[in-house]
């Protein structure tokens, strides 16, 4: 029955307040927090599936297994219990003839459903610009890349012998998604149909075949998959996955992933904020009742039940409407930047995030909203007799533990990375500490700053004297929530103008391998004639890691698929004098000219971390039969994304300039420049023209849609920080309201008391605003440095905007909140006490 | 203690002791160090009886009231309502006593904002689990001549009407003791009349014992006996 009773006068109450608008702050700022992180959450889901799927692109499969043996019929069947699409695609190098002319070729044979991601891109003449083929070559027919026709002259039509077997061209292959983001396929391309294998005999006992098994589906069913695959795969099958497909790739999901991942962050911290704010006024203009209901014989249970379930009705309906409004918002948001996606539509969005909404305004108000609602139910009945009598003091444990817990769970959940957790934690831990700390000594300073300015002015600042705890609230609100603001203009300034940087429109998109030393000069020349841009050309040598501290590599167990392929793989190497600018050492130092003939090697990141190896270790190289031992001198943090020629192992000059090897370099060339690339394919037959195009095509894609979830995220924190500022202002309004009165009442005028609000709002937001930028541009340059992997430029900006921002945005929302209160009439407000 | 003698009508529906109070005192700290607002008061008032409270203000008046009304616990003393320690009870013991046993007028009229004037009057009724909530809440709106304003909110009415609904919350459990503070505080002089008038008028056919604090001495003049309060005694 007193359950019963406590819905009943709970949801009466409830309807009461809501109409009377009392509800007001607590709910727009839920709502808005809620919309804010649902709607970054579908944005999220959305365009990290659409980031996904792209990336599985480069695989053409979501997963990959790789054999040098046949692959085993179980796994098919055991991929089509999941409910996923297979497709194989066996490999072999043969030489391909036309009459008499020949070329060494990688023959890809593939079977039906190939790709499974992806697009196969065609044309009728080589180097011309591809359209969507429809399916695979038929029983027949082949379809040579334009490397391979160039070299042996055919054209559409031409018959070419491949084995025992004779096929048609019937079309020019310009790209497959799977041709790699390594340079380990360098040799030109033929597509043939996998029934057509057989026929050309040329696998027989002994022969280099790569068989390749291709899966995809949905992503709930692929991750069951590819743990048992991972369990039952033999040794020497080789599995890969969307993450280690293609570096640039990985780098730039990675780096999305990591941002997108502190902005929902950013929503989170404002939604506690706000929340905390309005429950507070909650909770203050809610005494008398709970006092009244008190005095007419409610229990303690009683009285907390009601404002629970009040609480509780509060979450559920701005859980609703926050997720409706961040789906239309992210979905209206998806539509007007559609422009800004450079492939198809994005998927559509999972309801997970309203899952989240749902625990996170439940989470939220539970750490913030719940402790004080604790203490509302403690107020004592006589408060209906002494007003100036309040609840009890809160344990500072139970007062700010929940709080604290929340965030802190939030936080981790949201980001699930230690580092990023710790960094952001520690950062915010120290923000506040320092701005309550310049609060309180901002608060000392106004009681000194009084004498000495006009009445309205000392009003204002004693205002913010007065109101000691309740300023330095609202001074560490309004600086985190600008700060955040300003940290996110910043790190996203920072990414967007780094990957601009690294993605200019005319970045290498061909690489050219195997250059003769002889014909170097000769190379560089053409490119120079025929307009192409170069970038630098580095020697290539091919050789093998024979050892590691004098032990063999076959003793060596390296603990994962890639550890194990560098250590048995062929490697290319280069020597060069100087660091490129996208090679940054993280250990070790680089060579200096007293250096060179030493012998001495460079190793990117992830050869080391792959291996195990550290500065100093000894590597042994089998390189055209000599052996080559070298120290680890340094290590190279690359950024592959540059799509300049890099190498994974360097090593000083003067070592390798005497054993055999080749040259490479990287160009741009204008698409429409064909003809120019079948003429460099025949005046240098034996180099090897690697099609980048479509590969940039898909980082840039990726980092297009990065950049506009990025966009979207800073408007939703935007409204987020926004509702942040009106709940502080509105959490002193009723306080203001009765001064306002009393100073009217006194004789001032109401442009003094408007006076005196501006100068308290604008002294806070100046404050807050010099606090916000300092917290920012430290927190910027931590968060780029070392989380984002970025260069730090500090930027000025950042402190105009913070104090101007922070002034106009403190005193106009101040004005505006408390424009009604000093417009209202003194005697009705002192009426009504 | 200063009494004036019973009017005859009100001493015949005098029964046994409803509240009573014994030795009562209470110390609060200060920044000045412990302060005694009320000090070693002891009443005995009878079912029926109307008694006001007078005194400056800080007399100590209101905490009085507060201490025999169970609000407020006494630091020494004990206040007996209907034989049952208060100080025995725990907040929410005091707390069912008040829902069964006891009403109250404030100077400020404490409606809450939410409710109409009709749910108001209900909210004493339901917190006590009566089922007749409603219509008794409807009936006693009617008596204070407000049943054409049940559905209005407090800040719909005027503040003399307000001071009848929560006059009407007072009476519609039929507690046995009634207490006000300064009911008519807040009123100007008709409107404060009319609701003393009410209030003797409510009480009388109720036979709701009254405790009413007061400055208006007009209103004390028509209770049973005045107790005069100076510096936290009974005078």
């Amino acid at each position: 029955m007193s359950v019963l009773r406590a819905v009943t006068l709970a949801l009466r109450m409830l309807a009461r307040e809501w109409r009377s608008g009392e509800l007001g702050v607590l709910m727009l700022a839920l709502t808005v927090a809620v919309s804010a992180l649902t709607g970054v959450g579908f944005l999220v889901s959305r365009i990290s599936t659409a980031v996904a799927m792209q990336a599985s692109e480069v695989l053409a499969a979501d997963i990959r297994l790789g054999s040098p043996q046949p692959i085993a019929e179980q796994y098919f069947v055991e991929a089509a219990r999941h409910g996923l699409r297979t497709a194989r695609n066996t490999a072999l190098l043969s030489v391909v003839f036309n009459g008499d002319t020949s070329q060494l070729t990688n023959l890809h044979a593939v079977s039906d459903g190939y790709p499974l991601r992806g697009q196969l891109l065609v044309a009728d003449e080589p180097f011309a610009k591809g359209s969507l083929a429809r399916g695979i070559p038929a029983r027949g027919e082949v379809w040579p890349d334009s490397k391979l026709l160039a070299a042996l002259g055919g054209r559409l039509g031409t018959t070419l012998s491949i084995g025992a077997a004779t096929f048609r061209v019937s079309h020019v292959l310009i790209s497959r998604p799977d041709q790699g983001g390594t340079f380990a396929d360098l040799t030109p391309t033929l597509l043939m149909n996998a029934a057509d294998l057989p026929a050309t005999q040329l696998i027989q006992p002994g022969s280099r075949v790569s068989y390749g098994a291709l899966f995809a589906g949905r992503r709930d069913r692929i991750e069951p998959f590819e743990t048992w695959l991972r369990s039952h795969k033999k040794r020497g099958e080789r599995l890969r996955d969307i993450a280690e497909a293609s570096p640039q790739i990985k780098n730039a999901v990675d780096r999305a992933g990591r941002f997108l991942s502190l902005a929902s962050l950013v929503s989170v911290l404002l939604c506690a904020i706000a929340v905390a704010m309005s429950a507070r006024r909650y909770v203050f203009r809610h005494l008398d009742s709970v006092a009244l209901l008190k005095t007419l014989g409610a229990t303690r249970a009683f009285t907390l039940s009601v404002t629970l379930l009040q609480l509780l009705v509060i979450a559920l309906l701005a859980a609703i409407t926050g997720s409706a409004i961040g789906y239309l918002a992210q979905e209206w948001l998806v539509r007007t930047l559609r422009g800004l996606l450079t492939s198809a539509e994005l998927p559509p969005a999972s309801l997970m995030p309203v899952g989240i909404g749902f625990m996170t305004a439940i989470a939220v108000l539970g750490g913030f909203a719940l402790p004080p609602l604790l203490q509302l139910s403690r107020v004592p009945a006589i408060r209906v007799l002494r007003r100036d009598v309040g609840p009890p003091p809160l344990l500072m444990l139970l007062a700010f533990g929940p709080a604290v817990a929340v965030v802190v769970i939030l936080i981790y959940w949201v980001v699930l990375d230690w580092k990023l957790f710790f960094g952001f934690t520690v950062g915010l831990a120290g923000f506040i500490a320092a701005l309550t700390l310049a609060g309180f000594l901002l608060v000392a300073l106004a009681g000194k700053l009084r004498g000495s300015v006009g009445v309205a002015w000392r009003y204002g600042v004693a205002n913010l004297s007065r109101r000691r705890t309740e300023s330095v609230v609202q001074i560490v609100a309004f600086g985190t929530g600008i700060m955040v603001l300003l940290l996110l203009s910043i790190i996203r300034g920072d990414l967007n103008s780094d990957w601009r940087h690294t993605l200019p429109a005319n970045l290498p998109n061909y690489f050219f391998i195997n250059i003769p030393p002889g014909e170097r000069d000769h190379f560089v020349g053409f490119l120079n004639e025929h307009g192409a841009r170069t970038t630098r050309v580095l020697p290539m040598i091919r050789g093998r890691l024979t050892g590691i501290n004098g032990r063999s590599v076959d003793d060596l167990r390296f603990g994962g698929d890639r550890g194990d392929n560098f250590a048995t793989r062929e490697q290319n190497l280069t020597w060069t004098s100087e660091l490129g600018a996208d090679n940054r050492i993280v250990a070790g130092s680089w060579w200096t000219r007293a250096d060179f003939g030493k012998p001495l090697a460079s190793l990117a990141t992830e050869f080391q971390e792959s291996l195990g190896v550290k500065l100093g270790d000894r590597l042994s190289f089998d390189i055209a039969g000599e052996t080559f031992d070298v120290r680890v001198a340094s290590i190279r943090k690359v950024k592959w994304d540059s799509f300049q020629p890099n190498f994974f192992i360097v090593f000083a000059p003067g070592v390798l300039e005497d054993t055999a090897g080749s040259y490479m370099t990287s160009a741009y060339f204008n698409a429409t420049d064909a003809h120019a690339l079948a003429q460099l394919a025949r005046t240098f037959p034996s180099v090897s023209i690697f099609d980048i195009d479509d590969l940039l095509a898909q980082v840039r894609s990726v980092l297009d849609k990065a950049v506009l979830a990025v966009q979207s995220v800073f408007v939703f924190t935007l409204f987020a920080g926004l509702t942040v500022l009106l709940a502080a202002v509105q959490s002193s309004r009723d306080e203001r309201r009765y001064e306002s009165a009393m100073l009217r009442t006194l004789g001032a005028s109401r442009n003094t008391v408007l006076q005196g609000v501006l100068a308290e709002f604008t002294t806070l937001g100046l404050l807050s605003g010099l606090l916000a930028a300092a917290g920012a541009s430290i927190a910027a340059y931590f968060m780029t440095t070392r989380v984002l992997e970025l260069h730090y430029t500090f930027e000025l900006w950042v402190w105009g905007v913070g104090l101007a921002g922070g002034t106009l945005l403190v005193a106009g929302s101040g004005w505006l909140a408390t424009r009604s209160v000093v417009n209202q009439p003194p005697l009705i407000t002192l009426r009504a006490g | 203690m200063n009494t004036k003698p019973m009017p005859s009508a009100q001493a015949q529906i005098v029964r046994d002791s409803v509240l009573k109070a014994e030795n009562l005192s209470k110390q609060v700290s200060s920044p000045e160090g412990s302060l005694t607002i009320v000090h070693g008061v002891s009443l005995d008032i009878a079912a029926g009886e109307s008694v006001a409270v007078v005194g400056a203000s800080g007399a100590g008046k209101s905490t009085l009231l507060a201490l025999l009304a169970g609000l407020d616990l006494p630091t020494t003393g004990r206040v007996l309502l209907e034989g049952t320690d208060l100080t025995q009870l725990d907040e929410d013991g005091r707390a069912r006593l008040r829902a069964q046993r006891v009403g109250f007028v404030f100077q400020a009229f404490h409606l809450l904002p939410a409710l109409t004037a009709l749910e108001n009057v209900m909210l004493p009724l339901e917190l006590a689990g009566r089922r007749d909530a409603r219509s008794a809440a409807f009936e006693t709106l009617q008596r204070v001549g407000l049943k054409d304003r049940t559905g209005h909110y407090p800040r719909q009415l005027s503040g003399g009407e307000q001071q009848r609904v929560a006059l009407a919350r007072g009476f519609v459990t039929r507690p046995a003791v009634l207490f006000a503070d300064e009911p008519t505080g807040n009123l100007d002089t008709a409107t404060g009349r009319r609701v003393g008038e009410l209030l003797f008028e409510l009480n009388a056919n109720s036979h709701t014992t009254l405790v009413l604090v007061t400055h208006d001495r007009e209103l004390a003049a028509r209770c049973a006996r005045i107790v005069t309060m100076e510096a936290g005694r009974v005078v």
